[in-house]
Formats: C-alpha cells, structure tokens, sequence
C-alpha cells in the first residue's frame, strides 16, 4: 500500500509499504477513505518530537471502511463505516473507566520511554513517534486499529466523509479546550490560535455558552475565517498589542478564560520569543511558550487558561508567578476524544455545524509532502489539507 | 587467634564445620572480618594512597605521620577490615550468611516492584499461581512446565543468547493471597521470588507487589554491563509486570511488531526491528 513516511526533518515521502495484518485479537483493518495532516503533525515534520524512525507512517486523523475484523472483536463488522479517534484507549483501565481516554495505561507498547520523560505514560497515539507508542498512522491506503472494540464510531449513512472526519481528533480537541474553560452565561473568551483546532475551539466556546470569543492570530485567512464562520472578534497580534487590546475590549476586566490553540511552535517578535528561538535553536529549551505566556498575562484573576495546543518537553520563563498570585486555573491534555465523537456527531447531525468549514485544500495522497509544506509555510491560505488515498 | 587461622582455611560448606568458640559458623565469621563496604573500600585505597604520597612529599615528621595514615587506609580498603569499626561494631560492609536461603541477604540483585490491576485478588492469583502463564508476559522467560503441585522446570534467556534453566519450588502460600518461590540447587541461577495479592479499597482492583531476588550469572559485574545494554532486572520486572495488568485489563498485551514502515536506517532497525 502506498503511506507517508517521516525521514527526516523536512522529509516526508510516500511509498510503497506492506499492508498492516491483524496483530492482536481486539484489532480491526480499516481501508481509510480520508485523511488529514494535523497542526501538531508540522512538529514532527519540523523536527521538534524526539523519538521518530526514519520510514515511520505519519498520520493520526483518518476514517474509513472495515476491512478485517480481529477475532476478540465483538463490536465492528466487516463493511462498516468508521472514524477513528487518534488516542488508542484499551476501555479497561483506572483512566479508560473514567472517561480519560488519552491517559490510557495499556495502548502504549513502548510506556517505559514516556515513563523516563513524564514520570508515567499517557496512552498510544497513532503516528505520533515511538515514545508514544510508536503505531504506524493514517496517512495511508489502510491502517491496523488497535482496541477496535473501544475506539472507533460507525457512522450512519447520509453524512459525508468531509462533515466527520475531524471527529477524529480536531473538533473534540476545540471542543474539549472550550469545555475546560468552564463556560458560564456572560463569559468572554480569547482563543490564540486560528488554525483548525482554534477555529474548532472558537465555535464549541459558543455553543457552550459563552457571551463573547475573541480570536487572535497573524494570517488574515485565518483571522477571516474566524470572524465569518467562526462568528469571532479579531485581533492581529502584529499590528496591536494583545494584552492592551483585550484589557480594552473586556472594560478593564480581562477574557475569564483563554485557550492556547497554539502550542510549542509560537511564533512571535517580541523579547521572549526571541529568545525561545535561540535557546531552541541551541537544544537548550524544547517548546515555546509565546502564546501560552500572553493567555496567563491576559487571562483575568480567577480565570482558567486551557491548553488544547501540543507541548512536548520543557520551557523556560513560564509566568508561574502571574498564574499563582491570578489564581488562574490551567487545565491541559491530549484530548479524550472518545469522550466527545457521539454527542458531536449528534450536532453534526442535527446541521448545528458543518466541519468541513475549516477544509481548504484538496490533495490526493501522493501529493501529501506538497500539502505539509504548504500547511506549515501557509501558502495559498492554507488553513487545512485533507488527503484522499 | 585460633578462630582466625580456621576462618582462613575453612571453605564456606556451612553443612561441613561446626560452631567455633565464640559460636559463629566459619563462613559467618569470615564474612563479618570484612567490615567496610565495597564502595567505601575503593575510596579507602584511592584516598589513602593520595594521604601517603602526599605525607612522603612534606619530608617532615608530621609528613610521615600523613604518610602512615595514608598505609593504613590502604590497608583497610584492600582486606576490608577496619579496627575502628570493629571496636565500635559498626559495619559498612553488607554480607550475611543463611543456611536456608537460595539468596543471601544483601547479595545478588533484589528488586521489589508494585502495579494496581483493576481485576480481584482471586483471578490474578490463579492466572500468576499456573506459572505455565509467566511467559505469556515476562519477556525474559522461555518456558516453564509445572512438575507437581510445588514444583516447575523454568527456562530463560541469558544474556548474549544463553540459555539459563532452572527447578524451583513454591515454598509458601496462601490462596489469593501470596505465593513465594525459590530455585532448588544446581540452579543456573539462585533466585528467590514472591508477589503479592492484596484489593484495594474502593473499586480500584488489586495491588500486587513482586519481589525477587536472583545472584546473576557473572555476578555484580554481569548484572551491570547486563544494565549498560539495557537490560537491567528492574526495569525487566517493571516491564513484567506492566505486560501482566495489561493481560489482565484489556485481554492483550500492546504491539506494533509486524506494523507496516518505510524503510528503516540500521540503528531503526536495530531499535525497531526490520520492516
């Protein structure tokens, strides 16, 4: 079958690679219809995540037909029609039975690698490097699901792969960031980020409730897209000073919650991010928090900050002291999307949104490396590229 | 004096020489000679000579009180033996002797690791008490076949492709509660091993806490170059153990050996395995 492939930084390929077999009795083959690349996929592409193989197969947001079912597998048929969630989640487990889908303790072959970095493992994710679980992923012709029984939603006939696919991973992930802000009727809040998951985070935010977003980013396709489908207030961080801005348009107060739809890459001019850039250029700091720094300075005291953005190692220059004497909240994580992928296919269903908004790019597999350079330097208005295998 | 000379010549048969005057077996009494342990040893050797030549260098009579000072560190970290601690019945050293145990205490390597099942106490003791199951998640482990009610045939790989076979016997137990096991003699390796069974208030399952002990083949030395390949008992067992609550919980155990990839560079495909 033909898949993506990471060599190195800046080098991804598609080739020919054997099928994936059933190797556990829970599995199941999907033969994928769709995909995608994903934000946090440009950190594996740009060289920020340790623990990658030359000829790993990227991907980690991808549905599909069943093709093969494991014999343990008591759930999915052969010819059903599926989303896979990009967290794999064993459903028996002190965090599976508590809904904690991505902290899953069985689904990662290699816990000892996470173990030594985190303290303790989070669950496997597909093609997201070894250390967590080092599963080849969804850029592909087909995949092997691990724990089909748990993971994977059927879903029913008249919707089309475009409207579900970012139940996989984008959509639960922009709704989970704006659940964690706790929503109450009045709030406002800011969301850092207008990619997919920013633009995701933007439209959960209303549906659960709150009053005003206020969305901030640098690329006016994004702003834009933010404003018309998003229904947003904008504000360009290079042509006014955010933290001013927002004390302004919030009467002196402050957002009451702030989601960091960002992450480990932000971009910025000012002194801090500068000097991210240099310690990272240098391995002496893994992430960089330029945007987290601006939600914990901007958030009002008593507020949450939630952190849907990809972190990976350590920072420096964290406002802890901002954070602590705010009494801010920080609520963080990989997403439980299995958590979310029933209720938010209900609204998909019932027309209250349409994700495929968020879809500007079209490409077959084979022109995936053409799609990750054009997501990561944001040509042509790049906002999201699916692939069709 | 006489207990000393016997104590140099007499092999450690603890079954062979009886008690001596002050009522110490043989062996038991030439382990407790050495008094200072194996670390501090090294540093008395290294630092005493240091001491010496320094004291030497000052041609003075305090010099060579520095300089006899320095001997005597030397000598104490090449016999093991201190005066002072002996005087003061301290010991850094750590050597006992048992005739009734397959390890003895505070030799060869001793780990003790713990996991929470989210099963009862009554199915991981049965699935743990058919030891024909172990290697279902204990990676290091080949075979073992049950012999009788007590005792089994236990196969393992060694290190650099060896082959380490040995009998044990489970020498105490209670139903869903504990099992204990130890190797019999002629083992390839002496080891000793107990997991316990205890549920966890709540609905959070069984806490099960794994202790073995093994005299490695090689020694100490073995055990540490084992270590330096990465292959250290600790994080064996560890592993072990993390297999088993998956065995337990989700009916398998996580893999991606066989998954598709491209092609692999020589360290990927030493760390990963071919494609």
């Amino acid at each position: 079958m033909k898949a993506l492939c990471w060599y190195d930084t800046n080098d991804v390929r598609v080739e020919t690679v054997p099928d994936p077999k059933i190797l556990n009795p829970r599995d199941a083959i999907v033969k994928i219809t769709l995909t995608a690349i994903c934000g946090s996929d440009l950190h594996l592409y740009n060289g920020y995540i340790p623990t990658l193989q030359k000829g790993d197969i990227l991907g980690h947001e991808f549905m599909g037909e069943v093709v093969e079912v494991g014999r343990e597998n008591k759930k999915l048929k052969v010819g059903d029609r599926v989303v896979v969630p990009f967290t794999i989640s064993c459903g028996n487990c002190f965090f599976c039975n508590k809904a904690l889908w991505s902290l899953c303790d069985n689904s990662n072959p290699n816990a000892w690698m996470a173990e030594k970095l985190y303290g303790f493992s989070s669950a496997g994710l597909f093609g997201y490097s070894h250390m967590l679980g080092g599963y080849a992923g969804g850029q592909a012709e087909y995949a092997r699901v691990p724990f089909a029984d748990v993971g994977p939603l059927k879903i029913p006939e008249g919707l089309r792969d475009e409207q579900v696919l970012f139940l996989s991973d984008i959509f639960p992930t922009g709704y989970m960031a704006a659940e964690n802000c706790n929503p109450q009727k009045g709030d406002t809040i800011a969301v850092w980020g207008c990619g997919p998951v920013g633009q995701f985070a933007i439209k959960s935010a209303y549906m659960l409730g709150a009053e005003r977003v206020i969305a901030i980013d640098r690329f006016s396709e994004r702003l834009k897209m933010a404003e018309t489908q998003g229904n947003a207030e904008v504000i360009n961080y290079q042509e006014t000073d955010v933290i001013e801005r927002l004390k302004e348009m919030t009467g002196g107060l402050g957002p009451d919650a702030c989601i960091d739809a960002v992450g480990m890459e932000a971009h910025g001019t000012a002194i801090d991010a500068v000097y991210d850039r240099v310690k990272q250029a240098v391995y002496l700091e893994t992430d960089r928090p330029h945007a987290l720094r601006q939600a914990i300075q901007a958030c009002r005291k008593g507020g949450t900050v939630s952190i849907p953005g990809v972190y990976g190692g350590f920072l420096d220059k964290f406002p802890l002291g901002a954070a602590f004497n705010k009494g801010l909240t920080l609520k963080m994580g990989q997403t439980h999307v299995q958590r979310y992928m029933r209720p938010l296919l209900e609204r998909i269903q019932k027309g209250e949104i349409d994700p495929s908004f968020v879809i500007t790019h079209r490409m077959r597999l084979e022109d995936a490396p053409k799609g990750y350079e054009m997501f990561r330097d944001k040509e042509d208005n790049c906002i999201k590229v699916v692939l069709k295998p | 004096m006489e207990a000393r000379e016997s104590t140099l010549t007499a092999e450690r048969d603890r079954d062979l020489v009886g008690p001596g005057a002050d009522g110490m077996e043989p062996a038991e009494r030439e382990v407790r000679w050495i008094n200072v342990g194996d670390g501090e040893r090294l540093a008395s050797v290294l630092g005493g000579v240091a001491l010496a030549r320094y004291g030497l260098k000052l041609n003075s009579p305090g010099g060579a009180l520095l300089a006899l000072a320095g001997g005597m560190l030397v000598y104490r970290g090449l016999t093991g033996h201190c005066d002072i601690y002996r005087s003061l019945g301290l010991s850094t050293a750590r050597r006992t002797v048992s005739p009734v145990a397959s390890v003895l205490h505070e030799q060869g390597i001793k780990v003790e690791k713990t996991v929470t099942i989210n099963k009862s106490p009554e199915e991981l003791y049965r699935f743990w008490r058919n030891f024909e199951n172990l290697p279902r998640f204990m990676k290091h482990l080949k075979s073992v076949r049950t012999l009788d009610d007590k005792r089994s045939h236990w196969v393992a790989k060694g290190p650099a492709g060896t082959t380490l076979e040995w009998d044990a016997e489970v020498y105490t137990e209670r139903e869903n509660e504990f099992i204990a096991w130890r190797s019999l003699e002629n083992a390839d390796v002496d080891s000793a091993g107990s997991v316990h069974f205890e549920k966890v208030p709540g609905d959070r399952g069984t806490r099960v806490k794994v202790l073995v002990k093994y005299n490695p083949p090689a020694g100490r030395l073995g055990a540490l170059i084992a270590k330096l390949f990465g292959e250290a008992p600790e994080q064996q067992i560890e592993e072990d153990l993390l297999r088993f609550k998956q065995l337990m919980e989700a009916g398998e155990i996580p893999t991606t050996e066989g998954q598709p990839a491209g092609r692999r560079s020589m360290l990927g495909r030493i760390l990963v395995g071919a494609r």
